[in-house]
């Protein structure tokens, strides 16, 4: 596979700011995660990567840099990423979200605008497979691509001081979920038991950039279940492997 | 243990932040004035990297259950050990008991407080730097206790080192960021000879400046932010984020504040001036 033309350029001391070309894109982003892996391959420590959406930020925990000489580096590591193929093991995600109006304070409102019933507007939310573009915002905090055009609807007017952590929401083209209680303008339609953020595991958060999420209607009764099951740890999210 | 008998306005434990979790969305953390507390470490001949008490303006109450030695840097807030004023910059012997106190804010905005060995508060993700939710909350309350271990002796290679503070600069050097060139010829006068002052919303996540400057119109995709990052709104508003700032922010990056001049910012408080200066 051909890999995208590239751009980098300095911020600041220790990072550099690594762009693909504009926009949301699945083949940009597995071009990306292949960069990453190339990268990581040649075993350099003390570098952290993080993708959004078209580009990285490569940071060097350990000292300033050489903007030319780190460029250099990117740029060769890019002609091996084309050379050596790495396959990737990535999942979809099932993710249990009740739509109850008590969870979803924002959803008949919302299926109003939007000229749909609420049963029809819990179809189409639970019918598509989102990519995961990104984590940031929010430790956990997962920027999804893929909402059909059918769902997108503009921010609240005025941002609610406390959003419930769990909270599940639609902003324009995105929908995702808030992993902590934060203040936030996403219109609230439902609320995912799942801890997304656990800092007291090892891995704290087991969705990945470059996998995909599901959303599946629950019950109240199943909320509270999957509730309990978390808080004594043994729930786990039921997930495929995308690439078998 | 050390017990926080008043917390002050905004107490916190810190190291040199939580490296490596960028990718999750877990923001460095760490301390404001990293070079005050690399200094308080390097009197006790501890680890630069261990932790530290950071102080906000109002100072706390401490008492100390075992012996040890401390040492006091950053902002220089009037301090007493058992009613007797204690210096920024020494090392000071703590016996069992003994309390210390905070009193008026004369220059900065941050206090650091080492101790020899380090605060033995919880390691989490690498740092025992405060930030929810990684830690339970994200700053300490009164009653609180952070363990340390007791010294009893300790005899210093270094008493006492020359304070060459940064309190008092008001020149930002900055790095072009990511998006340096959308500033227009009028965006970047305004940048480069105005004097802008740090507003009411600032705190260890973001600093936003008082004045605005000529705004833009451009949106652009959600990227990845540094502290140090500053970032524009439409409106004209200038946002510097600083150490718990989120990792991503969907605001042209407009500049970026050398690690140096992060430390001096770290230090202004509401209504302080500060120029921006192109390295």
């Amino acid at each position: 596979m051909k890999s995208y033309p590239i751009s980098i350029k300095p911020f600041g001391e220790r990072a550099v700011l690594v762009e693909w070309p504009e926009g949301v894109s699945e083949s940009i982003l597995a071009d990306i995660l292949d960069f990453m892996d190339a990268f990581k391959e040649l075993k350099i420590s003390g570098w952290e990567m993080s993708v959004a959406y078209n580009s990285l930020t490569m940071v060097y925990n350990q000292d300033h840099i050489d903007f030319e000489e780190t460029k250099n580096m990117i740029l060769e590591c890019q002609e091996r990423q084309a050379k050596s193929k790495t396959e990737r093991v990535q999942h979809l995600w099932t993710l249990p979200v009740c739509y109850d109006l008590e969870f979803g304070m924002d959803i008949e409102e919302v299926a109003d605008t939007l000229g749909l019933s609420i049963e029809e507007l819990i179809r189409q939310h639970t019918s598509h497979q989102y990519v995961v573009y990104g984590i940031g915002f929010l430790p956990g905090f997962m920027y999804l691509g893929g909402l059909p055009s059918s769902l997108e609807i503009p921010r609240r007017a005025e941002p609610r001081l406390k959003v419930q952590k769990g909270s599940v929401g639609l902003a324009s083209k995105q929908t995702g979920i808030y992993p902590q209680d934060s203040p936030g303008g996403w219109n609230i339609i439902g609320n995912c038991p799942v801890d997304l953020f656990d800092p007291g595991k090892k891995d704290p958060c087991f969705v990945k950039v470059g996998d995909k999420i599901q959303f599946e209607s629950i019950s109240k009764a199943e909320y509270e279940l999957h509730k309990i099951e978390g808080e004594v740890g043994i729930y786990e999210p039921e997930k495929v492997v995308l690439n078998a | 243990m050390l017990k926080v008998l008043k917390a002050g306005l905004y107490l916190s434990v810190q190291d040199l932040g939580r490296f490596g979790h960028r990718d999750i969305g877990v923001p460095i953390a760490g301390a404001m004035d990293t070079e005050s507390v690399k200094k308080a470490n390097l009197l006790l001949e501890n680890d630069e990297n261990d932790a530290v008490l950071e102080i906000t303006m109002t100072g706390p109450t401490l008492q100390f259950d075992a012996d040890t030695y401390i040492s006091l840097s950053g902002a220089h807030i009037v301090a007493t050990l058992n009613n007797e004023p204690v210096d920024n910059f020494t090392v000071i012997k703590i016996g069992k008991g003994d309390i210390l106190s905070y009193g008026r804010l004369e220059k900065g905005f941050r206090g650091y407080l080492a101790i020899k060995g380090g605060f033995q508060s919880k390691m989490l993700l690498d740092s025992r730097s405060q930030f929810y939710p990684v830690t339970q909350s994200a700053r300490l309350k009164d009653g609180d206790e952070i363990p340390y271990e007791e010294t009893t002796s300790y005899d210093p290679k270094i008493s006492e080192v020359k304070i060459e503070d940064h309190f008092e600069h008001e020149v930002l050097k900055v790095y072009k960021g990511p998006e340096f060139s959308l500033l227009t010829d009028g965006q970047l006068a305004e940048i480069f000879t105005k004097t802008f002052t740090v507003s009411k919303e600032n705190n260890r996540m973001a600093y936003q400046l008082a004045e605005l400057i000529l705004g833009h119109s451009y949106s652009m995709l959600t990227s990845g932010t540094l502290p140090g990052t500053i970032q524009l709104t439409p409106a004209g508003r200038m946002i510097i984020l600083m150490k718990d700032g989120q990792t991503t922010g969907g605001y042209p990056r407009i500049l970026q504040l050398s690690e140096e001049s992060i430390a001096v910012l770290a230090q202004k408080k509401y209504g302080d001036a500060l120029k921006f200066k192109l390295v």
